[in-house]
């Protein structure tokens, strides 16, 4: 009897598996009848200023890469990125923080969140500009602020949602302050903290590639961005699409690889995953 | 008294609960939970809380683990007062949520144990696995509590009360969410614990048949507020599923209590409270 019991999740493992290898194959068939469409049409519409071939934007991205601009302004892009996303967790965390600690933080959290959540992050580039100038402080500024409000959110929703019967078994342990909150509420909560992290991340990269295009007049080390932006304004549109599939192969590796993993490696294997 | 071994120390009459009253401040006013309610728990002694749904017995149990307050009166742990929860007095609740889903079953025993007595890792994951096994989940230690039936996660959490070796063990209907036939085995396997390892406990329930297979005494509780109804010393015979001492009892406290129609007094009543049962 137990015997089943034991292998029941064994075998639902080894399915998901082959699921996942299944779903895999389907999309790589996908993806290559999309490339497939894109290279006919291109072809058929004749017009490399418009829309260059797939074949165009892929010789395109070697070119850059092998001539070493791309990858200088992927790490400019990314490194700004990082930048942003680190001061942008560790603020949500001190507001998140001071609202599990007190009622009045509980409602500056509330109050800041939902003044500055539904604001995009975009619309306060003229801000930062006046602030701190033309660099990357002002895109720091705005990274920060798309990162910061839904992390904080999630944050603060999923350790709201840790169940009472789980808070009390943990300070009956002795569990309390520090340990109480890295031994129970940060893991509890691990599933809206990573939904909060993920959703940091999507919102920071866009605002990231969009206020590129906005800024980075003077700068000749400008971002993926401002690598775009450039390379349009010379009708290089091969060059443009070369730089838009990065975006996309960037913002899908993030989250495929590294929250996915994240995701597989904790939760998932906890059973928490909702 | 005198300190110096530790809240583990064993003393008699672990627990007194002293005129204690317990409200609410809910959103329609004060809610009295819990009304003059006095009581001692010796030690090895099962004493078992008994009452229909509502009466306060949550409530009571959780003021003696420290999570409440009490509004008046006094609880006391080896005579100091209980001011916030501790493992010298472990929790088994009836949510099947009290285990730590990020830690393995060896895991959840072993985290308590070095948190709540200070055990170093090898000991304390030793300890664990050695009591894991003693409720029979030894092929499970390193599985995640998720993947575990019901039944299977109130083990894990007795086996982690247990291995703490609190001065009291409380439990709040830690079987009422399972099926009768697991609930009659948990309740076997429980009793034999607690007899191998002398512990003393407060064990909350609203089944008869439970309170007799477990408790060495009963206390009934009247709804709303609660308050002690009668009492009832369950004698050895009785503990037995079946015999004519276990059908007995059974039958008065149902008589007396839950149905309200008082019979005669009988031989196995060794005390009770003048009836506040109305
Ligand atoms: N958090 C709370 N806030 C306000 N009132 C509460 C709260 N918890 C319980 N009560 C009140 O206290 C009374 C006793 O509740 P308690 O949970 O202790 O009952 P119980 O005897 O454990 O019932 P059950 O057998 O259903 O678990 C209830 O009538 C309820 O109205
Ligand atoms: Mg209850």
């Amino acid at each position: 009897m137990s015997d089943h019991a034991l292998d029941a999740p064994r075998r639902a493992a080894s399915g998901a598996r082959f699921h996942l290898s299944t779903s895999f194959w389907r999309r790589a068939v996908i993806l290559a009848a999309l490339a497939l469409a894109w290279e006919a049409y291109a072809r058929w519409l004749g017009n490399g200023l418009l829309l260059p071939t797939f074949g165009e934007t892929l010789a395109a991205l070697w070119n850059s890469s092998i001539n070493g601009e791309l990858p200088a302004r992927v790490a400019t892009s990314l490194s700004l990125l990082l930048a942003g996303y680190g001061i942008g967790i560790a603020v949500a965390a001190t507001l998140t923080a001071l609202a599990a600690l007190s009622r009045w933080g509980e409602d500056l959290l509330g109050l800041l969140t939902s003044m500055f959540n539904p604001l995009p992050a975009i619309a306060l580039l003229p801000v930062a500009l006046l602030w701190f100038g033309i660099g990357p402080p002002s895109l720091i500024f705005v990274i920060v602020h798309a990162v910061l409000w839904p992390l904080a959110l999630a944050c603060h929703a999923g350790f709201r949602a840790v169940p009472p019967t789980l808070r009390m078994a943990g300070r009956n342990m002795g569990l309390a302050g520090p340990s109480y909150v890295f031994g129970l509420l940060i893991p509890a909560a691990l599933p809206a903290i990573l939904s909060g992290l993920r959703l940091g991340w999507a919102f920071a990269w866009r605002t990231l590639i969009a206020a590129e295009m906005v800024f980075g007049v003077s700068a000749r080390s400008g971002g993926l961005g401002w690598f775009i932006y450039t390379n349009r304004a010379q009708l290089e549109t091969a060059n443009v699409f070369a730089g838009l599939l990065v975006v996309v192969l960037i913002g899908l590796a993030v989250e495929n690889v590294v929250f996915r993993t994240l995701g597989r490696l904790t939760i998932q294997r906890w059973g928490q995953e909702s | 008294m005198d300190g110096g071994r530790g809240p583990f120390r064993e003393v008699s009459a672990p627990l007194s609960v002293d005129k204690v009253f317990l409200r609410y401040a809910g959103d329609a006013g004060i809610v009295t939970a819990v009304e003059d309610v006095s009581f001692a728990v010796e030690e090895g002694e099962r004493l078992v809380l008994l009452g229909p749904s509502g009466c306060g017995k949550s409530t009571l149990l959780r003021a003696i683990g420290g999570f409440l307050p009490v509004a008046e009166g006094a609880i006391r742990l080896n005579g100091r007062p209980v001011t916030g929860p501790g493992p010298d007095r472990m929790m088994v609740f009836q949510e099947f949520d009290q285990l730590l889903p990020w830690r393995t079953v060896a895991g959840n025993v072993a985290f308590a144990l070095r948190k709540a007595r200070g055990l170093p890792k090898d000991e304390a994951w030793r300890r664990a696995r050695e009591w894991v096994g003693r409720v029979g989940l030894a092929r499970f230690a390193d599985a995640y509590p998720h993947t575990l039936s019901g039944g299977m996660k109130q083990r894990v959490a007795i086996a982690r009360a247990f291995a703490v070796q609190p001065a009291i063990l409380l439990m709040d209907e830690p079987f009422a969410a399972l099926d009768a036939l697991s609930r009659r085995r948990m309740q076997d396997e429980l009793l034999s614990l607690c007899e191998a390892a002398g512990s003393t406990v407060i064990f909350v329930t609203h089944g008869i048949d439970e309170a007799v297979r477990i408790g060495t005494r009963i206390l009934v509780l009247s709804p709303h507020p609660g308050r002690l109804a009668a009492e009832y010393l369950v004698p050895e015979a009785a503990r037995e599923r079946g015999s004519a001492a276990f059908a007995e009892i059974e039958a008065d406290i149902h008589a007396r209590v839950f149905s309200g129609t008082p019979p005669e007094p009988q031989a196995v009543l060794a005390d009770f409270r003048e009836p506040s049962l109305v």
